[in-house]
C-alpha cells in the first residue's frame, strides 16, 4: 500500500509530507527530488523506482505530489488518490499552489490522516469530509451524540454522498450536457480519428432523499422501446434519427451499477450541490462542427504560403462562439503577413504560431485566411515538424447528438413531486483536440 | 488566519515560549501553541523536547485540539519511548469516549506508534474496538490489526484478531469489510501457505454484495481480494463474473482494472464455445478504451496494461487501434506506449492507416519517439507482407531526411526486412552504403556491415567499405567487431581472390586484428573462422553462407508463463514495471508467485488454457530464431550443408548404416565439437521452466560399467504438484533409446527435484540427424508434452572392446592410402604419453602401440562404437614442443575430429 506522500514546490523543496509506512526512509524525500525533480531530461514516465522504492507523481501547476512505496501496490488506484486528494484540497482551499499549501497544513495533515489510513484510502468524499474535519471549523464543537453517530453512519455507510435533513424551500435543479469533440482529419479532409466525450454535469438543489432517474436517446433503451411498439420498421424510423450508440460511459459511484447493468435505466440518490452524474464517449454519426481546409505551399527555402478555409457544419440558426484557429509557423520564421476575411489574426512569435480569432460564427457558413510566411535561410538539416492546424470553439448544441429525455424526482417521504422540481436543462459542445494535420 | 504564521516564529528562545503556551490556561492559547510545534516540526526542528507538554494537552474533550496532538505524538514517539508510555493512558481512556470519532481516533494513532511498550497496551482497546457498536471504530480498528501486525504478527495471532478479522468480512457494513479485506490481504501475504482468508463460496457472495455497496477504494480493496479467488467449475466463474461487469462503468479507473483483472482471470475457466464468454469479451473492450479519455498518468497505466491484454487476448482490442493513434499533446510516455501497442494491432485490415500515421510520428521532435517509429514502420513490413513494399519505400523517404539518428535506426530495421525478404529489395542497397558515413552507432554500423557482408557480390567496392570499417578496428563496440569479422569472411567466400597466395594474405590480414583482441569470444571466432578458412574453404563457404532461419514477427513479447502471471497483477505496479513484484519489492522472494486459473477438466486432453493465448507451440517457437541472436546461438545455428559424398572404405565398415559419410566436415566439427565437448560434461538445462509450464530438466550423458545413462534432474517449478511422467526419443543416429520406463513414481511436488538415471542401449531404429549427435527427447506429465533435444557426448559411444588386435590394426592402417591421410596439430598440450594414454584410455581409447621415433612418441590408438566403426588414429608427441600431430584417416574423420577435440580438451585441462 501507499508508503507515504511527499508535496514538493518546484524547488524540490517538501512542503508537507506523511508516512504510512515504517518501510520510507527520510532519504526517500531526496531520491525523488534528486532523480526526478532535479532531473535534466524531461519526465519520461510518472511512475518511477529508484533503489527499489517507486514513486507516483502527478504534477498541479508547480507543485509537485508524490506518493512513495515498496509494495506492489494498484498502479491506477494510486493515480486515482491523488487526483481525488488535488480535488479535495482544491474544493477547501481553492487553487494548489505553494502558499496556499503553506497557509493549510494543519488541515492537509488533518485530512491524510482521514483520507488515508496505514496507506489505504479511506474516505475521500468533500461532502461528507466537511462534516468532520475539524479545521477551518466548518462544523463547530457542539455536536450531539445524535450528529456524531450520524456522521460515522454517513461517512461509512451506503450513502456516503449524501447527508440526511437536508431542506430547500425550492427544489430545483440543473443539468449540463458538455462534451468536447475531438478530431484528426489528414490534409485531405480524411478523418482519421474522431470521438465525443462528453460529461452530464448535475447542480442538485432537492430536499430530502430523492431517488432520481435519468433518461436520454441511448440507442439501446430507445431500440428495446421501438421494439415493444406497433411496427419494428416505425420504431427504426422514429428512434433510427434521435438515437445515439453510446460507446462506454462510466458513472458517478451514486449510480446504481448492477441496474444499468440488467435494465441500462440510470437511477441515483444525488449529492448535494455540484457533481458528475456520468462520462461517456461515442464514435459513431458525429456532428463535426467545423471542417478545416489546408492549403501549405514552400516557395523555394525561405517561403510558406498558407491558406487555411473553415467552414461551419450546423444549422444556421445557431451561433458558434470563441472561435480560435491556431495555424503552426516553422521555428525560422521571421515575418508573417495575414489577411483574413473575418475575425482578427496575428502572428504570436513566442507561440510560433498564427492565431486566428472569431468572436461568433453561424451555421453553414465559410471564412478563410491566407497567409504569407518568411523564413530565415537556416541549415538545420532537420525537416520542420509540420504540426497540425488546431481549432477551438464552442457551440450551443451536442455534437453527439445526445439529448436528455427526462430526469424523474420522487421523494416520497416529503410532498413535493417531480413536477414540482424545476429543471433546467443546457447543452454545450466544446473543442478537445480538434486537429487538421497540413 | 492562515497557518503559515506558525512558520514565522523564528525567535531565541522560542521552545521556552512555547513551553509556556502550551501550559496556558486557555484552551485557545493552547491549540495555537500545538499548531506551532507541528508547524516547527514540519520544517524539520526538533521539538522533541516538549513532549510532557505536549502530552497535558491530550486530556481535552476538544476534537481538533486532540488530533493535533495526535500528529504530534505519532512523529515523536518512537524516538522518546519512555515518555510515549505517559500518554498510553490517554489513548486507553480515549478508546472508551462516547463520541466514535475519539475512539476511532485513538486506536487509529495508537496502531501508528511503532513502539513495543505501547503495542502491549494496545490489545486490549483493540479488541473491544473491533466488536464496537459504530461502523466508523470497526473499519479503523480493521486497519490497525494490519498495523499491529506490521509490528509484532506474533502477538496478533496470539490474540486471535485474524479471527476477528475474519469476523468482520460478514459485517453489516461495507466499508468494514471492505478494510476488513484489505487487512487480511495484506497480513495473508507475508504468510503464503495459510489460508487466511478463507475464500470460499458464501465468503465471496458476501464480498459480492459488499461490493455494491462500498466506497470506490473498497470496491478496489474488494475486487484485488476477488481476483485471487479460484473458483471451483465454470458456473461460480460465470456468475462471479457476471456481478462484477457492472464495475466496468465505473468512474474510478482502478475499480475498472480491477474488474478487469478479475475477468480476464476467470475467463480462462469459461468453455471458449460459450456465448458468455464471447459476450464477456465484447464488454471488456469499451471500458478499456474509455481508459484512455482519462488524465495522463491514469492513460499509461491502463496502456501499460493494454500492452498486456493484447498479447494475452488479441481479439479484445484488435477493432480498436484509432484509439491508440498518438496526439500531438500526449506526453512522452504516453506516446511510447501508445506507439507499441499500435504496432502489436497492426494487421493487414489497418496497416494503411497504420503506416500514415507512423510516417507522421518519423518527423516529430522527440528522439526516442522518432526512433521507435521508424523501427516500427520495420516491424510493419516484416508482421504483414503485403504491406512491405510501402513500408521499405518510406523507410527510403526517411533516410533522404539525412537526419541522423532516423537514417541509423531506418538501417538498422532495413537489415530486418532483408532477412525477412531475401533477394526482394536489394535494390535499396545503393541508397543505404550513400549513407555509411553518418553512422555512428554501433546497432548501425553493424547492420550496415551485415548488409555489405550479406550482398557482397552485388556492391562492388564491398572491400573497400569493409576495409574503411577495419581501420578502427580496435575501436569498434564487441558487436561491430564480431559482424565485420563475419562480413570479411562472407566477402572473401563470395568474392574469391584470383590466386591462393594472395587469398591467405587478404584474409590474414583482415582476419588477425580479432586475434589480440581481449575479447575472448571475438578471438575464438576470428581463430574458427581462420582455421576453417585456411583448411577447407569450400566447407567454410557451405557453413558461413548457409541460409539463415527465418525472424520472428514478433517482438519484444513477454515471455508467456510471465505474461500469465502479470495478467493476475493488472493494475498493479507489477504490471506498470512489466516485472513480477519480486523484481521490485524487497523480502518477496518468499511470497507465491500467481498463476492464472487452469479450467478444469482440460488436463486430460493435454491442452492448458494457459498457452491458449497468442504462445506459438514449443517446437514452432525454437525453430524461429530472436532477430539479435548471441554468439552462442550464432555457431550452434548454422546450418550444415548438404552431405558431401566421400567414397567409402568398406573394409573399416562394419555398421549397417551410413552414419559417417563425411556428411560433416573435419573442420566444422572441430569446432563444434569442442564446443559441444565442453558444454557437455556439465549439467545443461535442457528444458527450461518457462517452456515447460514449470518442469525443468537439466542432465548430462555418461557411461559407467559399460552402460549408457541419461542422468537427468526433474524439478518442479510450477504450483500444482506433476505425475504421470514418460519419456521417448525420437530415431537418432545412434538408435538411442531408454531401456527402462522414466522412474519416476511419486508425484513431484511443487518445488522439489527428483535425480533420476536413465540407463540407454542403441537398439532403437535410426535415422541421421543434424548435427550427428543430436538426440530429441519428448517428455509427458499430466499437464502437458514437452519437447527439448540434446547433444550427446559422442565418447559414450566409445565401447570398452574397442581395443583393436595389434596385427589388424598394422593390417588396416596400412591399407589406408598415404594422400587419404589427414595431419592436424594440437598445441599447447603439456602432457606426456602415458598420461595421454591413460587419460584416452578413461574414455575407451586404446594405445595400440608405443614407439618412439627420433624423440618423438607416436601412439597408435584405436576406438570403436556402439555400432561397430572403428576409427583409428596416430598421436605424435615431441616432448618438450606442446604440439601432438595427430594424422588419421580422412574418411572416418568426423568421429576422429572428436578425438582431437578430446586432446583439445585435455589440453585445456
Amino acid at each position: 500500500m501507499i508508503g507515504g506522500l511527499f508535496i514538493y514546490n518546484h524547488k524540490g523543496e517538501v512542503l508537507t509530507s506523511r508516512v504510512y509506512r515504517d518501510d520510507i526512509g527520510r532519504n526517500a524525500v531526496d531520491a525523488f527530488r534528486v532523480n526526478v525533480i532535479h532531473a535534466r531530461q524531461q519526465v519520461r514516465s510518472p511512475v518511477t523506482n529508484i533503489a527499489r522504492t517507486s514513486f507516483f507523481h502527478v504534477k498541479r501547476s508547480n507543485i509537485w505530489l508524490a506518493v512513495v512505496t515498496k509494495q506492489n501496490v494498484n498502479a491506477a488506484m494510486v493515480f486515482e488518490f491523488l487526483y481525488k486528494m488535488c480535488d479535495v484540497m482544491a474544493s477547501y482551499f481553492g487553487k494548489i499552489s505553494e502558499e496556499n499549501i503553506k497557509n493549510n497544513f494543519v488541515l492537509i495533515y488533518e485530512l491524510l490522516d482521514e483520507i488515508l489510513d496505514f496507506g489505504y484510502p479511506q474516505n475521500s468524499e468533500t461532502g461528507s469530509l466537511k462534516t468532520f474535519i475539524t479545521q477551518q471549523g466548518i462544523k463547530g464543537q457542539h455536536q450531539t451524540k445524535e450528529e456524531q453517530s450520524q456522521i460515522t453512519s454517513q461517512v461509512t455507510g451506503q450513502i456516503g454522498w449524501r447527508r440526511e435533513g437536508i431542506k430547500y424551500r425550492r427544489n430545483e435543479l440543473f443539468l449540463d450536457v458538455l462534451e468536447s469533440v475531438n478530431l484528426l482529419m489528414s490534409p485531405q479532409g480524411q478523418v482519421l480519428s474522431a470521438h465525443v466525450s462528453g460529461r452530464v454535469v448535475m447542480k442538485s438543489y432537492l430536499s430530502g432523499m430523492p431517488e432520481c432517474k435519468f433518461g436520454m436517446n441511448d440507442k439501446i433503451i430507445i431500440d428495446k422501446a421501438g421494439k415493444g411498439g406497433v411496427t419494428n420498421e416505425a420504431g427504426k424510423s422514429t428512434s433510427g434519427k434521435q438515437s445515439i450508440a453510446i460507446d462506454d460511459c462510466t458513472f458517478n459511484q451514486c449510480v446504481r451499477l448492477s441496474k444499468f447493468d440488467s435494465e441500462r435505466s440510470i437511477s441515483f440518490i444525488p449529492p448535494d450541490g455540484e457533481y458528475e452524474l456520468m462520462r461517456y464517449r461515442t464514435t459513431k454519426d458525429i456532428i463535426l462542427p467545423f471542417r478545416v481546409i489546408p492549403l501549405v505551399r514552400e516557395v523555394g527555402r525561405t517561403k510558406l504560403e498558407v491558406k487555411v478555409v473553415i467552414k461551419s457544419n450546423f444549422k444556421p440558426s445557431l451561433l458558434a462562439q470563441k472561435i480560435e484557429v491556431r495555424i503552426p509557423t516553422p521555428l525560422n520564421t521571421s515575418g508573417v503577413q495575414v489577411i483574413c476575411m473575418k475575425g482578427k489574426a496575428k502572428y504570436k512569435a513566442s507561440e510560433n504560431a498564427i492565431v486566428w480569432k472569431i468572436k461568433r460564427m453561424a451555421g453553414m457558413k465559410e471564412s478563410q485566411i491566407s497567409a504569407e510566411i518568411e523564413l530565415l535561410p537556416t541549415n538545420d538539416k532537420k525537416k520542420w515538424a509540420r504540426p497540425p492546424i488546431s481549432m477551438n470553439f464552442e457551440v450551443p448544441f451536442a455534437p453527439s447528438g445526445l439529448k436528455v429525455r427526462y430526469l424523474k424526482v420522487f421523494e416520497s417521504k416529503l410532498n413535493y413531486s417531480d413536477h414540482d422540481v424545476i429543471k433546467w436543462v443546457r447543452y454545450i459542445g466544446r473543442s478537445g483536440i480538434y486537429e487538421t494535420r497540413c | 488566519m492562515t497557518d503559515s504564521k506558525y512558520f514565522t516564529t523564528n525567535k531565541k528562545g522560542e521552545i521556552f515560549e512555547l513551553k509556556a503556551e502550551l501550559n496556558n490556561e486557555k484552551k485557545e492559547k493552547r491549540k495555537e501553541a500545538v499548531k506551532k510545534v507541528i508547524a516547527a516540526m514540519t520544517v524539520g526542528k526538533d521539538v522533541s523536547s516538549l513532549f510532557p507538554d505536549v502530552v497535558n494537552c491530550m486530556q481535552t474533550d476538544n476534537l481538533e485540539l486532540k488530533k493535533l496532538v495526535y500528529l504530534y505524538l505519532m512523529n515523536y514517539a518512537k524516538s522518546q519511548p519512555d515518555m510515549a508510555i505517559m500518554a498510553v493512558n490517554s489513548f486507553v481512556k480515549d478508546c472508551e469516549d462516547p463520541n466514535p470519532l475519539i475512539r476511532a481516533l485513538a486506536v487509529r494513532t495508537m496502531g501508528c506508534i511503532r513502539v513495543d511498550k505501547i503495542t502491549e497496551y494496545l490489545c486490549e482497546p483493540l479488541r473491544k474496538c473491533l466488536k464496537d457498536e459504530d461502523p466508523y471504530v470497526r473499519k479503523t480498528a480493521a486497519v490497525c490489526v494490519a498495523k499491529l501486525h506490521d509490528i509484532n504478527a506474533q502477538m496478533v495471532e496470539d490474540q486471535g484478531f485474524l479471527d476477528s478479522l475474519r469476523d468482520l468480512i460478514a459485517d453489516s457494513n461495507p466499508m468494514v469489510v471492505a478494510n476488513a479485506v484489505a487487512a487480511l490481504s495484506e497480513i495473508s501475504e507475508s504468510h503464503p501457505n495459510s489460508n487466511l482468508l478463507d475464500l470460499n463460496p458464501q465468503n465471496i457472495n458476501k464480498l459480492l454484495t459488499a461490493l455494491n455497496e462500498c466506497t470506490e477504494w473498497g470496491q478496489i480493496f474488494i475486487l484485488d481480494c476477488l481476483s485471487n479467488y479460484n473458483p471451483k467449475d465454470e458456473r461460480e466463474a460465470q456468475s462471479i463474473c457476471e456481478r462484477v461487469t457492472p464495475r466496468l462503468s465505473h468512474a474510478n479507473s482502478a475499480v475498472v482494472l480491477s474488474a478487469v483483472k478479475v475477468l480476464m482471470k476467470f475467463l480462462e475457466l469459461l468453455p471458449k464455445e460459450s456465448d458468455y464468454y464471447n459476450t464477456l469479451l465484447k464488454k471488456l473492450s469499451p471500458p478499456l478504451v474509455t481508459l484512455l479519455s482519462g488524465e495522463p498518468e491514469v492513460q499509461y497505466v491502463a496502456l501499460r496494461n493494454i500492452n498486456l491484454i493484447v498479447q494475452k487476448r488479441p481479439e479484445i482490442l484488435k477493432q480498436e487501434i484509432k484509439v491508440f493513434f498518438v496526439k500531438y499533446n500526449d506526453p512522452i510516455y504516453v506516446k511510447l506506449e501508445k506507439l507499441d501497442i499500435m504496432i502489436r494491432l497492426a494487421s493487414q485490415a489497418n496497416i494503411a492507416q497504420v503506416l500514415a500515421e507512423l510516417k507522421e510520428y518519423a518527423t516529430e521532435v522527440d528522439v526516442d519517439f522518432v526512433r521507435k517509429a521508424v523501427r516500427a514502420i520495420g516491424r510493419c513490413a516484416i508482421k504483414v507482407e503485403q504491406s512491405a513494399e510501402r513500408c521499405v519505400s518510406t523507410l527510403l523517404d526517411l533516410i533522404q531526411t539525412k537526419v541522423n539518428y532516423v537514417v541509423q535506426e531506418a538501417i538498422v530495421v532495413i537489415r530486418d526486412i532483408f532477412r525477412k525478404y531475401p533477394n526482394k529489395y536489394e535494390s535499396i542497397i545503393a541508397t543505404l552504403c550513400e549513407n555509411l558515413d553518418s553512422l555512428d552507432e554501433p546497432d548501425a554500423r553493424a547492420a550496415m556491415i551485415w548488409i555489405v557482408g550479406e550482398y557482397a557480390e552485388r556492391i562492388d567496392n564491398a572491400d573497400e567499405l569493409l576495409e574503411s570499417f577495419l581501420e578502427g578496428f580496435h575501436d569498434e563496440s564487441t558487436q561491430v567487431q564480431l559482424t565485420l569479422l563475419t562480413a570479411i569472411v562472407k566477402l572473401f567466400l563470395k568474392k574469391p581472390s584470383e590466386t591462393q597466395e594472395e587469398t591467405h594474405t587478404y584474409t590474414h590480414t583482415n582476419i588477425s586484428p580479432s586475434f589480440d583482441s581481449d575479447n575472448p569470444d571475438l578471438r575464438d571466432r576470428g581463430y574458427i573462422y581462420w582455421r576453417l578458412l585456411s583448411t577447407d574453404p569450400v566447407t567454410a563457404k557451405e557453413v558461413v553462407l548457409s541460409e539463415k532461419p527465418l525472424i520472428s514477427e514478433e517482438t519484444d513479447l513477454i515471455e508467456p508463463t510471465l505474461l500469465d502471471e502479470l495478467i493476475c497483477h493488472i493494475g498493479s505496479l507489477a504490471s506498470v514495471y512489466h516485472k513480477p513484484p519480486n523484481a521490485f519489492v524487497e523480502g518477496s522472494h518468499g511470497i507465491h508467485r500467481k498463476h492464472l486459473p487452469i479450467q478444469h477438466g482440460s488436463i486430460d486432453t493435454g491442452e492448458s488454457p494457459v498457452s491458449a493465448g497468442p504462445a506459438a507451440p514449443i517446437e514452432q517457437a525454437q525453430s524461429v530464431i530472436p532477430s539479435q541472436g548471441d554468439l552462442l546461438g550464432d555457431l550452434l545455428n548454422l546450418d550444415l550443408g548438404p552431405p558431401v559424398n566421400v567414397p567409402q572404405q568398406s573394409s573399416m565398415q562394419m555398421g549397417a548404416v551410413d552414419l559417417l559419410g563425411g556428411g560433416l566436415d573435419s573442420l566444422v566439427t572441430v569446432c563444434m565439437f569442442i564446443f559441444l565437448y565442453l558444454l557437455s560434461l556439465f549439467p545443461q538445462i535442457w528444458l527450461p521452466a518457462v517452456k515447460a509450464k514449470g518442469l525443468e530438466i537439466s542432465g548430462t550423458f555418461s557411461r559407467r560399467q559399460g552402460q549408457m545413462y541419461m542422468d537427468m534432474t526433474f524439478t518442479n517449478k510450477a504450483l500444482q504438484h506433476m505425475t504421470d511422467f514418460a519419456i521417448q526419443f525420437n530415431k537418432n543416429s545412434f538408435g538411442v533409446i531408454p531401456t527402462t520406463p522414466l522412474p519416476i513414481h511419486t508425484p513431484l511436488m511443487p518445488s522439489q527435484s527428483i535425480e533420476v538415471s536413465l540407463p540407454l542401449n542403441t537398439i532403437g531404429p535410426v535415422m541421421k540427424m543434424d548435427p550427428l549427435n543430436n538426440l530429441q527427447v519428448a517428455v509427458k506429465n499430466n499437464i502437458d508434452v514437452f519437447y527439448f533435444s540434446g547433444l550427446i557426448p559422442l565418447n559414450i559411444f566409445f565401447v570398452e572392446d574397442g581395443k583393436m588386435e595389434r596385427q589388424v590394426f598394422l593390417a588396416t592402417w596400412k591399407d589406408i592410402p598415404n594422400e587419404n591421410e589427414l595431419q592436424y596439430q594440437i598445441k599447447e598440450c603439456h602432457l606426456n604419453a602415458d598420461t595421454v594414454s591413460g587419460k584416452l584410455q578413461n574414455d575407451n581409447i586404446y594405445t595400440i602401440a608405443k614407439r618412439n621415433v627420433e624423440g618423438q612418441d607416436m601412439l597408435y590408438q584405436s576406438l570403436k562404437l556402439t555400432n561397430g566403426i572403428w576409427i583409428l588414429a596416430e598421436l605424435r608427441i615431441q616432448p618438450g614442443n606442446p604440439n601432438y600431430t595427430v594424422k588419421h584417416p580422412p574418411n572416418l574423420n568426423s568421429p576422429n575430429s572428436e578425438l582431437r577435440s578430446h586432446l583439445l580438451f585435455l589440453s585445456e585441462v
